[in-house]
């Protein structure tokens, strides 16, 4: 108990805001997205200091991993950024098939590259959303709401499941893309999401409270995003240009004519703008991978790690044979160690697999991007006031998916 | 409910039960709290998105106060870090309260068998209505709303009279 | 050429070095390794800047058991390197690298939730995944899958 304070008494008046107040965010919390949980240390509204506490969806994606075959290993990093899934698919297949030393299929390259960019909109398209509606702005959720639905639609013709896709393959894809799908893409990429973007562009990117509410909150030096280790829009919302599309080009990138937007403050509206630029960026990507899509098979021509045609498992014992030794002991990968680094939505998605030459992985380590940024995020919002916290929370983008596995 | 009409003009009378009349005021006026921690947490965002629009059945104001709050819609995994805050949530929401258990891994762990996650939230609260799937479409966010309904609708036991089940 | 480098200046602490897959790869003692890092961080040749990942791996049945692996990269070289340490069962205590940069101290607090690995000067070496009061730590190969310890509800 503090000392009672007499204000009659004469003599000093007693500092009634020395003491800072304590304050917990989280984990059950709008803003915080039901994962996610602060200790705040207040001086009035001002954080004095922040201390972030995660694993409340700790799944043990790592525990069980090592437990499944490398192909039953794809669902699990569906639900890492369940935001994007199809990216994780083929962040964890890239990895697996440098370990492998297979060289996928052109026409594979080229439809990894459009689903990808389809998963960057989308998942921009959350962030952007409900980032907003955090701050109030809730026509922008409907907004955006509206083409991922749309898009939805997409992944689900693709692979039969809106959210949890599980796409990829070693060496391929679970299925080559359907009839007349690409146009559909098409049709979606000039129809509906370029007037999506221009209708919340219209609302948010002049407008002055917006403006004044994200500008200046959370910023962040290219050094100090550096030393923290932030990748992503949120490294380049700091004026860094790093993107792994660029600077290690895997699959087709080196293609296709893109830009990389940068910021310069690291702020929030710098992430918010970076974000707004991507999803163009990645429209015409889109149209170029689509206009180039070469013909072919998706698969490679390996029966080491492609699985026999069904047609041929029914009427040929060789071929069940191989379908059940497939399924039941899983792809032979060799013994090794490999990292393998591709540009997800929030930054950096890693991937460091150890085999020992079984049918499962030993170890797989995902280096997610949300891990740094959630680390930084003291770094971003001290010195400010409380209410800019939510704002920065929501503008870096954290998937509890991803950051806790 | 029995409806009488006397003459053109005058005004008609009903006759009904109390517990069927609140029964009906509160089936159109669900106020859920989702506690969305994983993957099912962007199915619930799109069925009170405009496309699936769960307004229609009188259930779109998300409340994120659990005294406020009628139904209880868990979606996600939840491991042994969260089953407490998960346990006082439930605690603190008023009666009557209904628990939708969303997706595969809130109903029974789904395929995460491991050290850390929760093997079904019935373990630790009662569960009115089950949702399968990985993740459930909106569709069938709805279906466990209107489920919920016709539960309040006919007076069907909560899952919270019958719970622990042994 | 990294690893090269690396060996000329530090050619009692390097153990062994490959390139298989394209990954450079140094297995160094353990007992210079801020100077390693801080090398690598600072040699003008080398530049690397980011910390990208750190990861402890449990190679049960071998010893020493454990290994520390660090990924790093360089932005302005676009390089990659990866570091690994080995650790004895008994004794799996290294230098922490939070000096050098200090994005990588939540990797090794998930080090040690998750192998038990002790980083010496550590400012907050705690769980992060894991709640407090667990025992064990749960990625070590010979913690069961599905051991659990439930905070709340029937023990199982």
């Amino acid at each position: 108990m503090a000392e009672p304070v007499d204000i009659t008494a004469k003599g000093e008046t007693p500092d009634l805001q020395a003491e800072p107040m304590l304050i917990n965010i989280g984990p059950s919390h709008p803003a915080t997205h039901a994962t996610l949980r602060f200790h705040a240390k207040l001086d009035g509204e001002t954080i004095l200091d922040l201390v972030p506490e995660f694993g409340y969806l700790h799944r043990g994606f790592e525990k069980e991993s090592e437990a499944s075959t490398w192909t039953q290993v794809v669902p699990y990093t569906d639900r890492l950024n369940y935001v994007s899934p199809l990216m994780n698919n083929v962040g964890y297949a890239m990895a697996v098939e440098k370990l492998c030393g297979i060289e996928i299929t052109e026409r594979c390259k080229y439809v990894r590259v459009i689903v990808s960019e389809l998963s960057r909109i989308i998942d921009h398209m959350v962030c952007i959303g409900t980032n907003m509606v955090d701050l109030g702005a809730l026509t922008n959720f409907w907004y955006f709401w509206k083409p991922r639905e749309e898009v939805y639609k997409l992944i689900e013709e693709l692979c039969g499941q809106r959210l949890t896709t599980a796409y990829t393959r070693i060496g391929g894809a679970m299925a080559d893309l359907p009839e007349g799908w690409t146009d559909r893409v098409l049709a979606v990429c000039r129809g509906v999401i370029p007037g999506c973007i221009a209708d919340v562009n219209a609302l948010l990117t002049k407008n002055r409270i917006f403006i004044e509410r994200t500008m200046g909150a959370g910023p962040i030096t290219a050094k100090d995003a550096i030393a923290l280790g932030f990748t992503g829009p949120c490294l380049r919302a700091a004026g860094v240009p790093l993107d792994l599309r660029k600077d290690e080009p895997y699959l087709v990138y080196d293609r296709f004519d893109f830009d990389v937007p940068v910021g310069e403050a690291g702020d929030t509206c710098d992430r918010y703008m970076v974000r707004m630029e991507e999803m163009r960026q990645s429209l015409r990507i889109i149209e170029q991978a689509i206009a180039k899509l070469p013909g072919g098979p998706i698969n490679i021509d390996d029966p080491r790690f492609i699985l026999p045609e069904k047609a041929l498992v029914y009427e040929n014992i060789e071929a069940l044979m191989n379908h059940f030794k497939f399924i039941m002991e899983g792809v032979k990968v060799p013994a090794g160690e490999v990292y393998s680094a591709t540009e997800a939505a929030n930054g950096e998605l890693g991937f460091y697999i150890v085999s020992r030459g079984g049918g499962g992985p030993y170890k797989i380590k995902v280096r997610p991007p949300c891990f740094p940024l959630f680390q930084g995020i003291p770094h971003l919002v001290k010195g400010q006031m409380i209410a800019d916290l939510i704002a920065v929370l929501g503008s870096v983008n954290i998937i509890a998916g991803e950051l806790d596995r | 409910m029995a409806v009488r009409h006397e003459k053109d003009g005058a005004s008609g009378y009903a006759l009904t039960t109390l517990e069927s009349m609140i029964a009906w005021g509160r089936k159109y006026s669900l106020y859920p709290f989702t506690f969305a921690t994983a993957c099912c947490g962007i199915e619930v965002m799109g069925a009170f998105g405009t496309h699936y629009d769960m307004s229609r059945f009188g259930a779109e104001v998300v409340r994120f106060s659990p005294r406020q709050a009628d139904v209880l819609l868990v979606a996600g995994t939840i491991n042994y870090k969260m089953a407490p805050v998960l346990k006082r949530i439930y605690d603190q929401m008023l009666e009557p309260r209904w628990v939708i258990s969303m997706g595969a891994c809130a109903c029974s762990g789904g395929f995460y068998n491991n050290y850390t996650v929760l093997q079904g939230i019935d373990k630790i609260i009662p569960v009115d209505v089950y949702i399968p799937g990985c993740p459930p479409n909106p569709e069938g966010i709805i279906d466990a709303v209107v489920r919920i309904q016709k539960i309040i609708e006919t007076g069907a036991p909560r899952a919270a009279e019958r719970w622990p089940i042994k | 050429m990294v690893l090269d480098r690396l060996r000329a200046r530090f050619p009692a602490d390097v153990v062994s070095v490959h390139s298989d897959f394209g990954d450079d790869t140094a297995l160094v003692r353990r007992e210079r390794i801020v100077e390693i890092l801080a090398f690598l961080r600072d040699d003008p040749e080398l530049l690397f800047d980011f910390a990208m990942d750190l990861t402890g791996v449990d190679y049960l049945g071998e010893e020493p058991r454990f290994e520390v692996v660090y990924h790093l990269f360089s932005l302005e070289k676009k390089r990659r390197v990866r570091i690994k340490v080995r650790l004895h069962e008994g004794d799996p205590v290294i230098d922490t690298a939070v000096p050098v940069w200090p994005g990588i101290d939540w990797y090794e607090r998930e080090a040690w939730d998750m192998y038990g690995i002790v980083f010496r000067g550590h400012p907050n070496l705690k769980r992060i995944l894991m709640f407090e009061g667990f025992e064990g730590h749960p990625l070590r190969k010979d913690y069961p899958k599905a051991k659990r310890q439930p905070t709340i509800g029937p023990e199982e």
